[in-house]
């Protein structure tokens, strides 16, 4: 599918329409458990909250707003019911409107990025958007693929570990500051396309109690994999969940000489 | 985001005394346990509201309660960081920046931001309090001059009634306000003033009448009035974060047109007033005990003695368990009071000051019990069951004496007698 728009100035048309991808996760802070059954970890009746890096797109995508440089920002999420209570707060933070696409229990814990990339590479054929901003990676899996999966299926371009967005200088393209291993780098990409958020593009509002009422009234769709024609069949089989080792003590060591030697009796250097 | 800067931060802790400390803040939010659960009962839109308290609190407030303490810093910065989520006026009317919420908001949003600092919470409420009532009370010039101005907390309140000859007995207060053209002249002093001289409007009970509650208004004094003073900044066992003065008027003229409701009706307004207060305080009461409570369960996890957890021994299990009634009960109770208030209930002031009574005595309870748990540790200022315990210690004295609250109910008990 290709979706192609107006290359007029950015800054003179209506803004880009933007579609801003959230996960609810378990909290960061909590303790994570392993199940007794070690098929996976603990969620019920644990506190989980939007992904940080989700927070960090909800944002980004409402100062685009502010500054016009955005139209409209839908915020879509892939999960069982109680992720319209993430949504409900990417309404709050000022997100115009929501879709959720529910999954249901038994389906839940095979979810992979390849399913929820392919879901929302279906509803951004309806939907049209211009940009689709994704949190980098989720803090449950870590798996850093849905937005890579995403830009693949729709052909479009990747910015990924975004740390800034603005206008290109021809104001034709978005132009995207990534957080990459040997440092920054800047890379202009043509709209639509798919970014991912880092840590440092933003840091997030709070939403506010008037905020809060608005969101009430602001519309929120639900969807599910079976209209989307999407077929969420496991690729992988999780066997084991468990937890990593218990970390041994260390040894302190009086010279560099001392160093040495011990890599050496360890077969680390030669 | 500052959540996950944090994180990384934390993991540099070498001490056991610091590991404690660390988990400590993160407790409240973290609760899997269904007892402990603060959103028990509520909708998943109270739940939302709770939230952003809750998140605040620990980003903002939470973090910063030792050495608000420590050294008597009176958070201003902070109060107007709650103003800009709406939580200034929280159960005024919309119309010049309230949020138009519910007194059931109002509590959620005090228990959560007593769970990071009892004292801020204590003052918000005060603040909120006084905006109340200028914003039920008041003309529509004074709720168009003020409220726009107490919402965002660009200007901070004063509530003055107790002095220091009538405290319990409040309504044989001293403090003239003598008509003079179209001024009132102020004479007298109030004791126990909380923010004075750091807030900018004091809401005066005083005497405009004959004696007793029918001769006291209420009039709003502006700092720097001449003739308005205070004393000395008190020492005090708790609420340190917030200064506690005398606040003396000597021929301090005030016009007119700051009295709110007509001459005499100052007691009923002050007593209106209240009734939210003692919700409200009953409130910060909750958070208090909610963070004890699950602190000491935290170091229990933790602490270790005969080989054991302090979890495994059955006699301090059954502490937490007895914490945990104390708790929820009041928790209900305080909650069920502000919808009392809610749907004007004509018998809220006294599930008011039943609710008062029971939080404020059963929460201190909890945090004393905490503060045993955590042994020899409690008892140092590193760990802060001891600025739960001191902070909420008051709470079973203003806002009306508990002593009072059992007055206040025997009277509602005995006084329908008659009916069935």
């Amino acid at each position: 599918y290709i979706h192609i728009i107006n290359k007029a100035d950015m800054a003179a048309s209506k803004g880009l329409k933007i579609l801003v991808g959230c996960k609810r996760v378990i909290d960061y802070a909590v303790k994570v458990r392993v199940k007794p059954d070690r098929s996976g970890v603990v969620t019920e009746g644990v506190k989980h909250s939007m992904n940080p890096f989700d927070e960090i797109a909800v944002e980004e995508a409402v100062r685009m707003k502010e500054k016009k440089l955005a139209g409209e920002a839908v915020a879509i999420s892939v999960g069982p019911p109680q992720s319209q209570e993430t949504l409900r707060t990417a309404l709050a933070m000022g997100i115009d409107r929501a879709i959720h696409v529910e999954i249901p229990l038994a389906q839940l814990e095979k979810l992979q990025p390849i399913h929820v990339s392919k879901l929302l590479a279906k509803v951004c054929e309806s939907e049209k958007p211009d940009l689709v901003i994704l949190g980098k990676q989720a803090i449950d899996d870590d798996c850093n693929q849905t937005g890579q999966m995403l830009a693949a299926l729709l052909d479009w371009p990747q910015a990924t570990f975004a740390s800034k967005i603005e206008p290109s200088q021809d104001s034709k393209q978005l132009r995207v500051t990534r957080e990459v291993d040997g440092g920054m780098e800047t890379i202009d990409v043509s709209v639509p396309a798919v970014v991912t958020s880092d840590l440092r593009l933003n840091e997030p509002r709070y939403a506010t109690l008037p905020n809060i009422m608005k969101a009430k009234k602001k519309p929120l769709a639900k969807m599910s994999p079976d209209q989307l024609g999407v077929d969420l069949q496991p690729r992988q089989e999780v066997i084991s969940v468990e937890d990593p080792p218990v970390r041994k003590a260390g040894a302190k060591v009086e010279s560099v000489e001392d160093l040495v030697g011990k890599l050496r009796e360890k077969g680390l250097v030669k | 985001m500052q959540a996950l800067r944090r994180v990384f931060a934390l993991n540099q802790n070498a001490s056991w005394t610091r590991t404690v400390l660390a988990t400590q803040q993160k407790s409240c939010l973290l609760s899997s346990s269904s007892i402990l659960d603060i959103g028990i009962g509520l909708s998943a839109e109270k739940r939302q509201i709770q939230e952003l308290a809750l998140t605040f609190t620990q980003n903002e407030v939470a973090p910063h309660m030792q050495k608000w303490d420590a050294e008597h810093i009176f958070p201003v910065e902070m109060f107007t960081k709650t103003a800009a989520l709406g939580f200034g006026a929280i159960y005024c009317k919309e119309e010049h920046g309230g949020s138009g919420l519910s007194r059931l908001d109002a509590s959620l949003i005090f228990e959560a931001i007593a769970t990071g600092c009892v004292t801020s919470s204590a003052y918000l409420s005060i603040h909120n309090m006084c905006a109340w009532m200028i914003d039920s009370t008041g003309t529509e010039e004074q709720r168009a001059k003020w409220l726009p101005q107490l919402a965002p907390m660009s200007r901070l309140a004063s509530y003055c009634l107790t002095e220091p000859g009538s405290g319990s007995d409040a309504a044989a207060l001293k403090t003239t306000a003598k008509s003079d053209g179209n001024y009132y002249v102020l004479n007298g002093s109030k004791a126990f003033i909380s923010g004075a001289g750091a807030t900018d409007l004091y809401l005066v009970m005083c005497r405009t009448g004959a004696d007793g509650p029918k001769g006291i208004s209420c009039v709003m004094v502006e700092k720097d009035t001449p003739g308005l003073s205070f004393g000395k900044i008190e020492r005090k066992l708790g609420w340190n974060a917030q200064p506690t003065r005398e606040v003396v008027f000597e021929n301090c003229r005030v016009p007119k047109s700051n009295r709110l409701g007509p001459e005499g009706s100052g007691f009923g307004l002050a007593m209106r007033g209240l009734n939210g207060g003692r919700v409200n305080i009953a409130s910060c009461s909750l958070g208090a005990a909610h963070a004890s409570l699950l602190a000491a369960r935290e170091y229990m996890t933790v602490r270790k003695q005969f080989g054991k957890q302090l979890a495994e021994f059955q006699a301090l299990q059954f502490q937490l368990a007895e914490m945990a009634a104390q708790l929820v009960s009041s928790r209900l109770l305080v909650r069920q009071a502000a919808q009392s208030l809610d749907s004007g209930d004509p018998g809220a002031p006294a599930v008011c000051a039943l609710a008062k009574l029971h939080a404020t005595e059963q929460c201190f309870d909890v945090c004393n019990r905490a503060l045993q748990l955590f042994g020899g540790y409690g008892y140092l200022l590193d760990f802060p069951v001891q600025q739960y315990l001191r902070d909420s210690r008051v709470n079973c004295i203003l806002e009306g004496t508990n002593q009072v609250m059992r007055m206040l109910v025997a009277r509602d008990i005995i006084g329908r007698l008659g009916d069935a």
